[in-house]
């Protein structure tokens, strides 16, 4: 039911935000150079047409086109039919039941009880419920701005002319492609304190072991360097294809009146690909807010408590308690929680785009 | 000769033809005596739940066999355990589940099964004997995983297969270079693991689970040697007793101070690698585990391997037990079909197959008589010896509730706060507190 709720408003969101800077793309384009990072953009241009060709279907109309849009005959509804009964199907009756689950004291095998907002109450009061809030947040800021810095420093770095850039770039790029499930379960080894390979390379160079994801203290970070390790190259990805799409004038105009490069950097790198790494930041946000697998093949939430995030949480009360009721309360939590996060990245992100 | 061969007269070829022909009958004979027939309910198909394990492996590879015995089609799945356990959850509370078999784990679903109403009870069947061939003895199974399969009522739904039952490893090299004797009570336990402990040489005296949940048996098995379950007979939490305190901190003690580092984020895997290297003396986990140690291509430590039995605590001396069970859904409409399956799966050809495999202890006593199998088995006499023992003093490890899962997991959070140094007391009677609503409600409902 977690991954449901969850799952359902990024994927939303993602697929908005992807379509959404391919028009941002379209600007930018015809005055870009045609490098091969372009075919990221232009494959986001491509769907974009690609989602408008139902239009061009019912170009027979297009004589009276102005009038085209606000046609709300039967016959436009039809064709709606479809779409709606499956986002009613997959989305809003999964959404609504879930609502009404959460309102319910239900455990698996036994009675279902009408306890109104009985289990938010009780949810405030749970001790484990509140940090698992707090480990959530930590580990979201970390798993958030660490992979934007490091990502968009590539970003830059790949974008200039070097030998083997092309092989390079694949090669920083492989750790994506890589099955999160098989990448926990290898960390998970390479941080044994006595056997990993990561406390044998710290003490080759004198540094005494760590407990890794065996130690409360440094299991949050420890997790994050995973997560940062296999998400940068996304960030890195994303924010390269705005910097494809850059004009050369503004350089050619700087360098005249004397700029260095950190001032080109500052002053007009970084504001004309911020609507990317904006987009970056809500992807990622929402991908560390529901980071799961990770975080449940390496620790299941352990050491005691130390990791367990609202999803970890989620998924003890649903799946192992069978407390159904209760993480549906949980559930509408974090729903609001992604909303409200999401609006104000989207705002956020409006307000960046310096040609809006 | 060869003539009578290339031209046979009409007298040898009637003799040979009918000696050809009787064969199948004077077989098909033997076969009757036993006056049970294997092929009552051919034609029908079932259903069949199993966790993903080398057990499961087995009973697959054997379905062949059954198929051809009975003409029952067997269509088996194996998940994942802990998704095996959702799903029977999840279907079983549904009330007409998508499968006429399903094994469980009593440790932890057992009181569930019970409440629920799960399974059928399988009783009328074993004394059915058009149902049950003479041969398959149930009273061949052992007396402790009978009794703890038996549900609180005396109906039988599961048959125990499988029983795993807490012991000691130990490894005998690093006793013996220290002339250190395997210790005879529990409280020697940490008198030895200190004598071994050595961490400049990256050798630990003891190694067991501190993750969370999965160390609660550690702690309930140090707790039987003061001949006390964590629930009381009626039901009642007897975890903030004084002897449950003093088998918390004992776990305490023996982890946190005689551990490796990080041993608080351990499951049984990482304590088997750590004690497979050679960098533990002790490790105390079920027997089930050993299969690895003695495998040359995993384990640096082959033939230097110790099983001892849980030494006795200050009051009594018992083995945790933990065991596997399968029973015939409630809801199943080929429960005689489905009883063959049990009874072929559990006989015993199919349960020294599993001693055998290496692929842990089965419920039934005569495999362990099987002379044949434990001379040829790469773990040497001190396993089996060991085996038997613990089954002889074999208690049950995990109390035997619903909300088993939530009760590892509060207690487990508790003892690994004890390890990070909070006070043993004060966690057990927070942990008790937590959960004592849990259990209460469970019982209602």
């Amino acid at each position: 039911m977690r991954g449901l709720a969850t799952l359902i408003v990024s994927r939303a969101l993602n697929f908005q935000d992807l379509c959404d800077p391919s028009s941002a793309c379209r600007h930018l384009l015809p005055q870009g150079e045609k490098g091969e990072e372009e075919s990221i953009a232009e494959n986001e241009a491509d769907s974009m047409t690609t989602t408008s060709l139902p239009a061009s279907m019912t170009s027979k109309t297009q004589a009276g086109a102005p009038a085209a849009s606000a046609d709300f005959t039967p016959r436009y509804w039809l064709f709606s039919l479809p779409a709606v009964l499956v986002i009613g199907a997959v989305i809003v009756f999964p959404w609504l039941f879930t609502l009404y689950m959460s309102g319910q004291d239900w455990k698996i095998g036994g009675g279902v009880e009408f306890v109104g907002l009985g289990n938010f109450a009780e949810l405030m009061k749970d001790q484990r419920f509140i940090e698992s809030m707090g480990h959530t947040a930590y580990f979201t800021v970390l798993a958030v701005v660490l992979p934007i810095v490091f990502g968009t420093a590539a970003a830059l770095v790949f974008h200039r002319e070097f030998p083997y850039r092309g092989l390079l770039r694949t090669i920083f790029v492989m750790p994506m492609m890589a099955t999160p499930v098989a990448v926990a379960l290898v960390w998970t080894m390479m941080f044994h304190p006595q056997l990993g390979v990561l406390n044998y390379l710290l003490s080759l160079v004198g540094i005494g072991p760590s407990g890794w994801v065996y130690e409360p203290s440094t299991v949050i970070p420890t997790l994050v360097m995973v997560e940062v390790w296999h998400w940068t190259p996304l960030v890195m990805l994303i924010v390269l294809g705005g910097l494809a799409g850059l004009p050369r004038e503004p350089y050619e105009s700087a360098l005249i009146d004397g700029a260095n490069d950190w001032h080109m950097f500052r002053h007009i790198t970084l504001p004309l690909v911020w609507p990317f790494i904006m987009v970056a930041i809500v992807i990622r946000t929402i991908d560390a807010l529901k980071a799961f697998d990770t975080i449940f093949v390496i620790t299941q939430g352990g050491p005691g408590t130390a990791s367990e995030t609202l999803n970890i949480f989620l998924y003890l009360q649903a799946f192992q308690f069978y407390k159904i009721g209760y993480a549906s309360a949980v559930v509408v939590i974090f729903f609001v929680i992604i909303i409200m996060l999401s609006l104000l990245l989207l705002y956020a992100r409006q307000k960046s785009k310096w040609n809006a | 000769m060869t003539d009578s061969i290339l031209k046979p007269t009409r007298r040898v070829l009637l003799a040979g033809g009918a000696a050809a022909i009787a064969s199948p009958f004077v077989l098909r004979k033997a076969q009757a005596q036993g006056a049970f027939d294997w092929k009552k309910f051919s034609g029908q198909s079932i259903d069949v739940l199993l966790v993903k394990n080398p057990r499961s492996d087995l009973m697959q590879a054997a379905e062949k066999e059954f198929t051809e015995l009975t003409g029952i089609k067997v269509s088996a799945e194996q998940v994942p355990e802990q998704q095996q356990r959702q799903k029977a959850v999840i279907e079983f509370a549904s009330g007409k589940p998508s499968f006429d078999v399903s094994g469980i784990s009593l440790h932890v679903q057992k009181r569930m099964a019970a409440k629920g109403k799960w399974f059928e009870n399988l009783e009328p069947f074993i004394k059915n004997p058009s149902l049950t061939a003479p041969d398959f003895d149930f009273a061949d199974f052992g007396a402790g995983p009978v009794a703890y399969a038996r549900q609180a009522d005396g109906a039988l739904d599961t048959i125990p297969f499988f029983v795993d039952y807490w012991m000691v490893y130990y490894n005998k090299e690093l006793f013996d270079a220290k002339g250190v004797a395997y210790p005879k009570t529990m409280d020697e336990m940490f008198t030895v693991a200190q004598k071994l402990h050595d961490p400049a040489k990256g050798v630990a005296g003891f190694v067991s689970r501190g993750l969370k949940n999965a160390n609660v048996p550690v702690w309930t098995s140090l707790m039987l040697g003061q001949g006390m379950e964590t629930t009381s007979p009626d039901g009642k939490l007897q975890t903030d007793t004084p002897e449950a305190i003093w088998a918390a901190d004992l776990y305490r003690k023996l982890n946190k101070e005689t551990g490796p580092v990080g041993q608080v984020g351990f499951n049984w895997n990482e304590c088997q690698t750590t004690f497979m290297q050679g960098r533990a003396a002790m490790w105390l986990d079920g027997i089930g585990f050993a299969t690895p140690l003695e495998d040359p291509t995993k384990s640096r430590i082959v033939g230097k391997v110790g099983y001892g039995v849980t030494p006795p605590g200050p009051k009594a001396h018992h083995a945790g037990m933990f065991a596997d069970g399968m029973g015939i859904s409630r809801g199943s409409s080929k429960k005689e079909a489905a009883w063959l399956y049990l009874q072929f799966m559990t006989n015993k050809k199919n349960q020294i197959a599993m001693l055998k495999a290496g692929a842990g202890a089965p419920g039934r006593s005569s495999a362990y008589l099987d002379t044949e199998t434990i001379a040829n088995s790469k773990f040497g006499k001190q396993y089996f010896d060991c085996l038997l023992a613990s089954a002889k003093i074999a208690r049950a490890g995990l109390p035997q509730i619903v909300p088993v899962t939530e009760f590892r997991d509060v207690f487990g959070v508790a003892l690994t706060n004890a390890i990070g140094g909070a006070d043993v007391a004060a966690e057990l009677k927070k942990a008790t507190e937590t959960f004592a609503p849990v259990l209460a409600k469970s019982e209602q409902g």
